[in-house]
């Protein structure tokens, strides 16, 4: 396509846009609408999945090591954790370091631990982590059954169920961002279709002068990628100073310590270029498939 | 130049147009096509600028199968045509000069290439001083020169007009035949639907009557034929 082709269709897209009025406020609305609503939708179900898998990696198997287990099969026994397949670390965590967390751990209650420093009642420990935190329960299985464990702990039920919520959480976050975004090309479509309606005449003469499908396109080509431009930035705004208001008012809550934001840079600039990428994407789509019908004359 | 063969058209509601048309016209002539409302002219029309396919036959334009050609090069077809209808077709926002312009930039024609033909050709057509007027304030004859400048400044070797001189008072009628036979006297082949009696009998010319979808009569410098 030559030069003054597509200068041509600049021109002319342009023009359409002012010329078509309400029908462009209109068009923009409806992209500016489902935008802040993907936006909105996108942010935060990619944080909660962020945090879902900062919970799900804090998931560990703690084994605690029989009392009667001499040295050399604590180390063994350790050996035998790591060849399991799927276990990502293991680590070894001593009597005294498992009363050290667990004084820590009780605040000022923990003080009547200290009294058993001198005659530790617990047990040495391995900490076990698994590559992929859904195999914990299996990994868990595994390790009961070696010799010289005396009991595991891995908050079987907790975990159960942080994981059903997490699954739960993604699939649904999923399907309401597919659902918006073909609602809005669905919207932006028709809007398009009306303003092409309006100009059907003016096709149907191109077509007659000998102006081939793509030149005729040109400029509902620029209009509906304007329009999704267009569209897109009041919800880029809106995304990105109200992910900087909550970033900021989270920051400030350190006692939730899993609820933990993507970080601003670059996270939200991610967002906004989702955004107007799909602004872009439905406004072309829109666009070119309401000009297709008119095409077959 | 243009040769029909057994050229049949049933539309999809079952209605059928063309019953078997057979017919040749050379490069230069001037034919009108006439006959009832209803009776297959427009059908007739619309399939040399494929707007609509034969259902069955062969449709040579130019020793080209019409019929036969694939839907992304109709654009090059109609270039090389050029169509005028009774309701001018012009676009109301763009002023004369545009709408003719615009059968040219549609082919991405150099813009000087644009000026000069524009120009000439509004000359032909007498509009050369209403060129920066918009179709709203020209009367029907005006808007339908108009028309057949856009068609014309192409060059194309056929103009099809369907019923140019419908919309028009007699006097403005015989202007716009003026011009059709200053263009076809330059070489360009004209096929002209018409209900018109004065015009086909006065400027005589082949008259191809089309009834019930066949061709009833085609007669070299013939009459109108029916009562109009």
């Amino acid at each position: 396509m030559r030069a003054r082709t597509i200068n041509r269709h600049f021109r002319e897209g342009i023009k359409n846009i002012f010329r078509n009025g309400w029908m462009t406020v209109a068009s923009v609305g409806a992209v500016t609408m489902t935008l802040i609503l993907v936006g909105a939708f996108l942010g935060l179900i990619l944080n909660l999945n962020h945090m879902a898998k900062n919970i799900e990696e804090d998931v560990v198997i703690k084994a605690f090591i029989d009392l009667t287990a001499e040295e050399d099969q604590v180390l063994t026994l350790g050996k035998e954790i790591e060849k399991i397949s799927g276990v990502e670390s293991v680590i070894f965590s001593s009597k005294d370091e498992e009363l050290e967390s667990l004084i820590q751990s009780m605040g000022e209650g923990g003080e009547v631990w200290q009294l058993y420093e001198q005659d530790n009642p617990l047990n040495h420990a391995y900490i076990v982590k698994a590559e992929d935190p859904h195999n914990t329960e299996q990994i868990a299985q595994k390790i009961v059954n070696l010799k010289g464990v005396d009991s595991i702990t891995y908050g079987q039920d907790v975990a159960q169920n942080l994981f059903k919520f997490t699954d739960y959480a993604r699939t649904i976050g999923i399907i309401l961002v597919a659902g918006l975004v073909l609602t809005a090309i669905f919207l932006i479509s028709n809007t398009i279709k009306l303003t092409i309606m309006a100009r059907s005449r003016e096709i149907g003469i191109m077509k007659l002068v000998g102006a081939t499908n793509s030149f005729i396109r040109g400029p509902f080509f620029v209009e509906g990628l304007l329009l999704g431009v267009l569209g897109s930035i009041i919800p880029i705004v809106a995304v990105l100073s109200l992910y900087k208001v909550i970033e900021n008012s989270i920051v400030g809550m350190t006692s939730i310590g899993f609820v933990e934001l993507l970080p601003f840079n670059p996270f939200a600039w991610q967002l906004a270029l989702v955004i107007l990428v799909v602004g872009a994407g439905i406004g072309i789509w829109g666009s070119l498939m309401s000009v297709r019908k008119f095409l077959k004359v | 130049m243009i040769t029909m063969k057994d050229v049949y058209k049933t539309y999809d509601n079952g209605v059928t147009a063309l019953n078997g048309i057979n017919v040749e016209i050379d490069q230069g002539e001037f034919v009108y096509i006439v006959g009832p409302s209803g009776a297959g002219k427009s059908s007739f029309i619309k399939l040399m600028y494929r707007e609509i396919k034969p259902t069955k036959g062969t449709l040579y334009l130019n020793n080209k199968d019409v019929s036969q050609i694939k839907e992304k090069d109709v654009p090059l077809l109609r270039r090389n045509i050029g169509v005028i209808f009774q309701d001018f077709r012009l676009l109301p926002k763009l002023s004369v000069y545009e709408n003719v312009a615009f059968a040219l930039e549609v082919i991405e024609e150099s813009p000087r290439n644009i000026r000069k033909r524009v120009m000439d050709v509004l000359d032909l057509v007498g509009l050369k001083n209403k060129a920066r007027f918009f179709p709203r304030e020209l009367s029907g004859g005006e808007q339908q020169r108009v028309s057949i400048a856009r068609a014309i400044v192409n060059r194309p070797k056929i103009v099809i007009a369907d019923e140019p001189t419908g919309n028009l008072d007699p006097e403005t009628s015989w202007e716009i035949m003026r011009v059709f036979e200053q263009i076809n006297n330059s070489g360009t082949t004209i096929i002209m639907a018409t209900h018109s009696k004065e015009i086909v009998n006065t400027i005589k010319k082949r008259v191809i009557a089309i009834e019930d979808g066949l061709i009833v009569r085609d007669e070299h410098r013939g009459d109108y034929g029916y009562e109009s």
